[in-house]
């Protein structure tokens, strides 16, 4: 499941030389007052964040506390009922959010490449897209399996070409929607990794919305948890990249937001998967 | 040698080497499986007891004529070029009721898929006009249109038409919901995600429609030919009718069936064309 070591070719691929290129191609997102109402229900009820461009910021909470609607506004499949979303420092920013979902959704009758092509959008006749296409699968590993149908992959290959279709574009954000919630724990580690890499090379802003406290650390510079349609608590998750699982200081902080997280709850309720 | 340890050697050779008969079975079985000529076993069967039957006399020819009467009366027929003639007329008659139906149907079917406002419009009075048996028809058919052309037509498209529309709705309506949010978060043009998405999700509910179609049409054609025609397989068969000759009306039966197989055939091949990515669909000769 790991990406083999062809690790610099893939970096070349991609990485932006300077961190001064790095900033430039994520996207800031500033959030003030944002509300979205269902009816009578109040799902987020006014989410002030400021994300800086280029940085990873992880988003946890109980089921149905409003943190995958959150996403649907910031990858514009849904609208805010009030309040403000602003990409960028004002300027014309032409964002073009991409979203990974919970389940693959690629498409069963399009081949791996094809399906792939789907994330070059408004470019899929671009001269180079082609190009992009392999050098996105060369960077999720899956560069021979591009001629296959969807139903041969198993289901980490499977969020794997899902992740090169959402990187082909190479978006200035990225939204994740528990995209790796469905796999095995061995291939999940290797696809937390696989995403830290890619952002690393990448330098795109990321959020992702995630059941797991553990995955949050792991892959976050920042934690948020929404509680209620509000934001709960907001950590700093300062440790050295690429991390390595189960630090001292890792285990630390998620303690500490696993106590914030369960305080009223009670005790059997397993919300983490 | 103990009993006990007699026992321990014999055991394990039964367990790893079943008896004889089994061993012959299945591997029959897996021929059975691999071969290309077991789906025609049990017509041929068929075939030689009938033909037992009528050689020992036990089956009288005026019930059912032995096969090789059947053959002469084919090789006459083809003879006089009467057979070709007839098959053609009602291979072009089946064709051309299934792709006038059919064609409406499909796009009927796809714009009250596509469509709330179409759907709401249309779909009531499809279904009420889908309960009328459609051979009841045709007492009216022949007095409005005769017994040309139009009549056959007529009553083949509309066969065809209900099980097309409702696969093809069916088909439309049932797509992932999840792909079109994809498609539509990637960006993809309504044209684009019809093409790319809504389609091909539809096709094998499509597939399903078409060859429920060719049952209907194969049926609604002979009913027509038989009441209601100068020409064709239908009318063949019941002119020997009168004329008492059952090896001709039993070689339009089985010329029927014949057509009817060919047809189910071309759906097939055409499905593992178009839906090479399903794994039910896949040629299992050519995939791994």
């Amino acid at each position: 499941m790991t990406v083999k070591p062809a690790d610099r070719d893939f970096d070349a691929l991609f990485a932006d030389p300077s961190t001064r290129a790095r900033a430039a191609r994520g996207v800031s997102i500033r959030l003030s007052g944002l509300t979205r109402r269902f009816g009578e229900l109040e799902v987020l009820r006014g989410i002030d964040l400021d994300i800086a461009a280029g940085r990873f910021v992880a988003i946890v909470g109980r089921s149905g506390c409003g943190k995958s609607t959150l996403l649907r506004l910031l990858s514009g499949l849904d609208r805010p009922s009030g309040g403000e979303l602003a990409f960028g420092a004002g300027e014309d920013d032409d964002v073009v959010p991409r979203l990974m979902f919970q389940e693959p959704r690629l498409l069963p009758w399009a081949r791996v490449v094809d399906n792939v092509a789907v994330g070059l959008g408004r470019d899929r006749d671009a001269p180079d897209g082609r190009l992009r296409v392999a050098s996105a699968l060369a960077a999720v590993g899956l560069a021979e399996k591009a001629e296959a149908w969807p139903a041969v992959l198993s289901g980490g290959q499977k969020q794997r070409v899902a992740l090169a279709r959402a990187l082909v574009s190479r978006p200035r954000f990225l939204a994740l929607d528990e995209p790796l919630g469905a796999l095995d724990a061995l291939t999940r580690i290797g696809m937390q990794s696989l995403l830290e890499r890619v952002w690393l090379a990448q330098g795109f802003t990321a959020v992702l919305v995630t059941h797991d406290v553990g995955e949050a650390i792991a892959l976050a510079d920042r934690v948020v948890m929404i509680e209620e349609g509000r934001v709960a608590l907001d950590v700093a998750v300062d440790l050295p990249r690429p991390r390595r699982r189960g630090s001292a200081e890792a285990a630390r902080l998620e303690a500490e937001i696993l106590r914030h997280l369960v305080h009223e709850e009670p005790p059997d309720v397993g919300w983490v998967i | 040698m103990t009993s006990a340890t007699g026992l321990a050697t014999l055991v394990p050779s039964i367990a790893a080497e079943p008896p004889r008969t089994a061993r012959f079975l299945r591997t029959a079985g897996r021929g059975l499986l691999a071969s290309r000529l077991t789906p025609w076993l049990v017509p041929f069967a068929l075939l030689a007891l009938w033909a037992a039957a009528s050689g020992t006399g036990r089956l009288s020819p005026q019930f059912l004529p032995p096969p090789w009467a059947i053959a002469e009366a084919a090789w006459s027929k083809i003879l006089d070029g009467e057979l070709a003639a007839n098959i053609a007329v009602s291979f072009r008659r089946a064709i051309s009721g299934f792709l006038v139906g059919g064609g409406i149907a499909f796009l009927l079917g796809l714009a009250n898929g596509l469509s709330r406002l179409s759907e709401r419009l249309t779909d009531t009075t499809v279904q009420m006009i889908r309960n009328i048996p459609n051979l009841s028809l045709i007492p009216l058919v022949i007095l409005w249109l005769g017994i040309g052309e139009e009549a056959k037509l007529f009553l083949t498209a509309l066969g065809v038409f209900f099980p097309v529309y409702v696969n093809t709705f069916h088909g439309v309506r049932t797509v992932d919901a999840g792909l079109v949010e994809m498609g539509r978060s990637y960006g993809m043009t309504r044209f684009e995600l019809f093409r790319r998405v809504i389609l091909p999700g539809a096709l094998p509910s499509i597939f399903v429609g078409v060859r429920f179609a060719l049952g209907v049409m194969w049926l609604t054609l002979i009913v027509a030919e038989t009441i209601a025609a100068s020409s064709g397989i239908g009318h063949m068969a019941t002119e020997a009718r009168e004329f008492l000759q059952v090896d001709v009306v039993v070689l339009a039966i089985l010329i029927y069936a014949a057509l009817g197989k060919v047809a189910d055939t071309t759906v097939r091949l055409l499905e593992r064309a178009t839906l090479a990515w399903h794994p039910a669909f896949a040629d299992p000769r050519t995939s791994k």
